[in-house]
């Protein structure tokens, strides 16, 4: 079952290969679902309209939903629940994954740093 | 000896410099940072997609399945290392981490081919920083690979002719295509039409493009100055503002905007290899020099395909067995060198037909280099970190840098997370004209390692955890 993300619908559309299996994973502590083969970033886009806030909101910047979609630009950047870092358009959703779209309250969370 | 061979990159370049390299009896680590072969261009859609190669490649569905099937026989051949990333190059090392894990490797290479492609070459727009906005690559990406569209109301603007083709594929898969927004002008000059009927069925192709376009109702302007993307910080793309070719000014609403002016070579391992670069005033961007085989100032490295020159995938294709072959050849490979002979001449003819509609391209889509001079102080430059235009010439005219690498440490353009990638470009464009400086005179933005940002889970082989 969709949850929509606060915003309204989805930025992406799907337009064809929906017939794939469907996968639940957490957005953000709340259950979601994606389709089998998804990237994170399609995942979280076709049910929010961003992925993360810019860390730049004094300079009047705000939402970010990725830029280049190739790995390139690093703009995609979302975290799992032990706060490692995930690049969304090149992470490919699994089955129960869970991803935030806040960082971490812990910088070295935020650095995929292993304990 | 058998020579130790490396290829960065599985695009149309790096399959067929590593297709050489086996037919010569080589069997070379192949590296690259996607899940699955095809670059870019020829990206392959996840499994368990049921599209057809021709809905996803069209005209070129052929010269992909060739190509996928090519490099899915090399398997066993090679040494294949998806999801690794090459990081940085040393002398005759080059260094990788496979970003799933964080194990990183040093790889000693005799000849290093790197095929490293090329992203969209982006102009800075006010409000581009704008949730929902995105490079064509992007939006064809969605498509190609997820079948999604980047939005419900999508405007294409910039230029090139991945414009037309992305805005044609999304109209054709059933998206809403607001509008192509074009900054070149309609008709081409003769020297520009000149290089493109170096290859007249390719011409033929983008002129049916632009008119299906038309037919289809979708406005297509032309010579369009853009003004700025409409938006909020919370909510995102609400439209696109442009001035036309007749000093009217244009609103187009949209919730999505797919930006490119043609693409910009990935350069920053031959800059870490110290390679020479050189100037290319057509394009106004420095790419490393090369010769007519692919080989560099470095001894032992290579390059081939969008990240030497913008050739596109068939001249790609080409560039990487010509590259190859030449490595092979330099190292007094037996086999290689038989190859090389064979083949040399035709393949730089190919090459040379390709050059010629690459400038044929440059002319017809030029590099609207006084717009992104003439960006208004407000608008951002720099899309990491929020930086803007006014910010950029307070480094030159307030702070005193006349050279693009002191603008960056004093504004901070170039240093955000995508290096550079996406603002240089314009910047120099900005720092050059606040100056007064020719572009060619202001410097570039040097390659750093890591060539993208790195976890701190990075860790050596043997540190525990690492498959050898």
């Amino acid at each position: 079952m969709k949850q929509p993300m606060p915003g309204g619908g989805g930025r992406f559309v799907r337009l064809a290969e929906t017939a794939r299996p469907a996968i639940a994973l957490c957005i953000d502590g709340r259950p979601a679902s994606a389709l089998e083969g998804d990237t994170l970033l399609v995942a979280l886009l076709v049910q929010g309209r961003h992925l993360r806030q810019s860390e730049f909101t004094a300079s009047g910047d705000g939402a970010r939903a990725g830029f280049c979609l190739m790995g390139a630009c690093q703009d995609c950047w979302v975290w799992d629940d032990a706060g490692r870092r995930l690049r969304a358009c090149s992470t490919v959703v699994a089955e129960g994954m869970s991803v935030r779209t806040t960082p971490p309250a812990s910088p070295w969370g935020e650095t995929g740093a292993r304990p | 000896m058998t020579p130790r061979t490396v290829v960065v990159g599985t695009g149309p370049a790096g399959v067929r410099a590593a297709q050489a390299l086996v037919q010569a009896g080589v069997r070379p680590i192949v590296v690259d940072e996607a899940r699955r072969d095809g670059g870019q261009i020829y990206r392959r859609q996840p499994e368990g997609f049921l599209r057809s190669h021709a809905t996803l490649y069209g005209s070129e569905a052929a010269k992909a399945q060739a190509l996928h099937g090519d490099f899915d026989a090399l398997r066993g051949q090679i040494d294949h290392r998806s999801e690794t990333l090459a990081w940085n190059v040393t002398s005759g090392q080059l260094h990788t981490v496979h970003t799933p894990s964080g194990c990183t490797q040093t790889l000693d290479f005799d000849a290093l081919i790197v095929c490293a492609g090329a992203t969209d070459r982006l102009m800075p727009v006010a409000g581009w920083n704008h949730a929902g906005c995105y490079s064509l690559g992007a939006a064809q990406i969605a498509l190609k690979a997820q079948a999604c569209a980047i939005g419900s109301r999508v405007v294409f603007m910039g230029s090139g002719p991945l414009l037309y083709l992305v805005a044609a594929q999304y109209l054709k898969a059933g998206a809403q295509v607001e509008a192509v927004l074009d900054t070149s002008p309609a008709l081409p000059g003769w020297a520009a039409l000149r290089g493109l009927l170096r290859r007249p069925r390719l011409l033929l192709r983008g002129a049916a493009l632009v008119a299906g376009l038309r037919r289809a109702g979708v406005a297509v302007l032309n010579g369009v100055l853009p003004l700025r993307i409409d938006g909020t910080a919370a909510g995102g793309v609400s439209g696109v503002v442009v001035r036309d070719a007749r000093g009217a000014e244009r609103r187009f609403a949209a919730d999505a905007v797919a930006l490119g002016w043609h693409l910009r070579a990935e350069t920053q391992l031959a800059d870490l290899a110290r390679c020479e670069f050189e100037f290319e005033p057509l394009s106004r961007q420095w790419l490393p020099r090369i010769d007519d085989c692919g080989r560099v100032s470095t001894p032992g490295v290579y390059l081939a395909g969008d990240g030497a020159r913008i050739l596109g995938a068939d001249g790609a294709e080409s560039a990487g067995r010509l590259a190859a072959l030449a490595a092979l050849h330099d190292l007094g490979h037996a086999r290689g060198r038989a190859l090389f002979a064979a083949e040399q001449d035709g393949l730089k003819r190919r090459l040379a037909t390709m050059d010629g509609f690459r400038e044929g391209l440059a002319r017809a889509f030029p590099w609207p280099h006084a717009h992104a001079a003439g960006l208004p102080d407000d608008a951002v430059v720099c899309r990491c970190e929020a930086i803007t235009a006014g910010e950029l010439r307070r480094s030159v005219l307030e702070l005193g840098s006349q050279e693009l690498n002191r603008a960056k440490a004093f504004s901070r353009v170039g240093m955000g997370r995508c290096q550079g990638r996406y603002c240089g470009h314009a910047a120099a464009e900005v720092v050059a004209a606040s100056a007064r400086i020719p572009v060619e005179r202001i410097g570039r933005l040097r390659g750093q390692a890591p060539v993208k940002p790195l976890l701190m889970n990075t860790q050596e082989v043997g540190d525990g955890g690492c498959d050898d």
